[in-house]
């Protein structure tokens, strides 16, 4: 509707008036400035909370898959490895209790949590704040897609490298895993720009990220229409642009399989 | 004991929760035999290969691997792995490598061979199987047979003193199984000690010195072909012969 007032009221020719208000957006008092420090901050939280969800996905993925693989230990076992086993069901535990608080939660309300209660009393950085909180939760989404992968392997790979002799550790390493990560790259696309999406909450603890930034402009000039679709301009350029390097790099991934 | 047994198997018992695999099997293997392990399905027999190189861990019982239990938890299992070579009925060739790095990944890695070294060996390994064009190809380019033969040299190439086979051939097209025995063939003819569990009566009549029949979890009867398949004892022998003969 107000797309439609806005081309039926204007004041003068359509395009002299887009030109006036894009200019009183963007342009007066630099404010296309805001944005741009904005996408600064948007995408520094969206590629350090990547790489913490990336190293808290895969050593949880890890974890959880060792562990399922691992036999009961039995009587007359050295105590070194029933203790292994005993420790590996207590970490698992934990990466579970992880994963249920992560994924029954609103991002919205663990980003809130972790600035004003965890960090209440300590004077901490927002975007050190975000970083975490995002990280924290892509981590888990992250984690469930990786041991996907693993589990998408079939059982043959895995004794064929035992079978040589390798270690548990060189046959994840060398034939587990990249096959798994082959598998599930798509999937990890998307969850990389579903992250670049959800930092848009980052307005909740007074963070100026993109969307924040434009919903500043728009608190000054009493424009809704121009910087709010500036903003989601910019997200769908980025996410494009993101999908197609995804994409590419499938490909070049794919080249073993003719 | 002579010092000439390779893999001496003592009271080896399997379940999986209630159901009982393996049954109390005893049997040895001497250093250049080739003993073919024949029986109807679910008589126990890939579990009790399986278990020679602990893919299946034991519920009780001792294997004795060139004087050692290997069942022994103290036991690192992966330096005894490495002289124990495996084939299985589904290949699992690594499909995101060229059949050359299948074949020099393990040892690089375990044996400390440099990428010269572990080319070379693989190479003359190939070589020796015909198939020495297909190094840069990538598994899911071969045909099973190919396959399987890529499966046999890669297991090779870590110098094992023994080869277990998982139905090598019974996962492949009829007119590629030739290939693959021809070349088990050859390497049994080269003194290699091999376990192998098959359904190819003919193999086993021909290149086994010693013939083992499992059924329900147990060794019912052994011995060389010839007794196997021309006087079989045991009822139970004689009716599984009469079914697939």
């Amino acid at each position: 509707m107000y797309f439609i007032d806005f081309l039926l009221n204007s004041p003068g020719p359509v395009l002299a008036s887009f030109m006036e208000r894009f200019r009183s957006n963007f342009i007066i008092d630099d404010r296309w400035k805001y944005l741009l420090s904005g996408l600064k901050v948007t995408l520094i939280i969206t590629f350090f909370a990547l790489l913490i969800g990336l190293i808290i996905g895969f050593v949880v993925a890890i974890i959880r898959t060792s562990f399922d693989k691992m036999d009961k230990p039995k009587k007359g076992q050295p105590f070194r490895k029933k203790l292994g086993y005993v420790l590996l069901k207590l970490i698992n535990f934990i990466c579970k209790l992880y994963l249920t608080i992560i994924r029954g939660t609103p991002v919205v309300v663990q980003i809130l949590i972790i600035y004003f209660v965890i960090f209440a009393s300590v004077n901490i950085d927002k975007t050190l704040t975000a970083i975490i909180a995002f990280g924290f939760n892509s981590g888990a989404y992250v984690a469930e897609i990786i041991r996907s992968g693993i589990m998408s392997i079939d059982k043959g790979q895995f004794e064929a490298g035992r079978s040589l002799g390798l270690s548990y550790i060189q046959t994840m390493y060398y034939i587990i895993t990249p096959q798994a990560l082959k598998n599930i790259l798509p999937a990890l696309g998307n969850e990389f720009i579903v992250l670049l999406k959800e930092t848009a909450v980052s307005g909740y603890i007074a963070l100026v990220d993109l969307t924040k930034a434009g919903d500043i402009i728009r608190s000054r000039t009493y424009d809704a229409f121009m910087p709010l679709i500036a903003v989601a301009l910019i997200y769908l350029a980025l996410v494009m642009f993101f999908t197609y390097l995804v994409n590419k790099l499938e490909r070049r991934l794919r080249s073993s399989d003719h | 004991m002579t010092t000439d047994v390779l893999i001496e198997v003592k009271d080896l018992k399997k379940e999986f929760g209630r159901q009982k695999a393996l049954n109390g099997v005893n049997v040895h293997i001497k250093k250049a035999d080739v003993m073919v392990v024949i029986g109807p399905s679910g008589s126990g027999k890939s579990t009790f290969l399986r278990c020679l190189n602990l893919l299946e861990t034991p519920t009780s019982g001792t294997i004795l691997f060139e004087g050692t239990d290997i069942t022994d938890p103290r036991v690192d299992i992966n330096e005894h792995r490495r002289k124990m070579g495996m084939v299985f009925q589904q290949f699992n060739l690594f499909p995101h490598m060229t059949v050359l790095k299948n074949m020099t990944l393990a040892p690089m890695k375990l044996l400390n061979k440099s990428k010269a070294e572990a080319e070379d060996k693989a190479m003359s390994l190939l070589e020796r199987v015909g198939l020495r064009d297909r190094a840069d190809a990538y598994p899911s380019q071969l045909s099973g047979g190919q396959k399987q033969r890529i499966a046999i040299v890669r297991a090779l190439c870590m110098d094992p003193n023994v080869m277990l086979f998982d139905e090598p051939t019974s996962a492949l097209d009829p007119e590629m199984v030739g290939e693959v025995l021809e070349v088990m063939k050859s390497l049994a003819d080269s003194g290699m000690t091999m376990v192998v569990v098959s359904h190819e009566m003919g193999f086993a009549r021909e290149v086994a010195t010693r013939v083992v029949f499992m059924d329900e979890g147990c060794i019912v009867e052994e011995g060389s072909p010839e007794d196997i398949f021309t006087a079989p004892k045991s009822d139970r022998l004689k009716s599984f012969l009469n079914k697939i003969l």
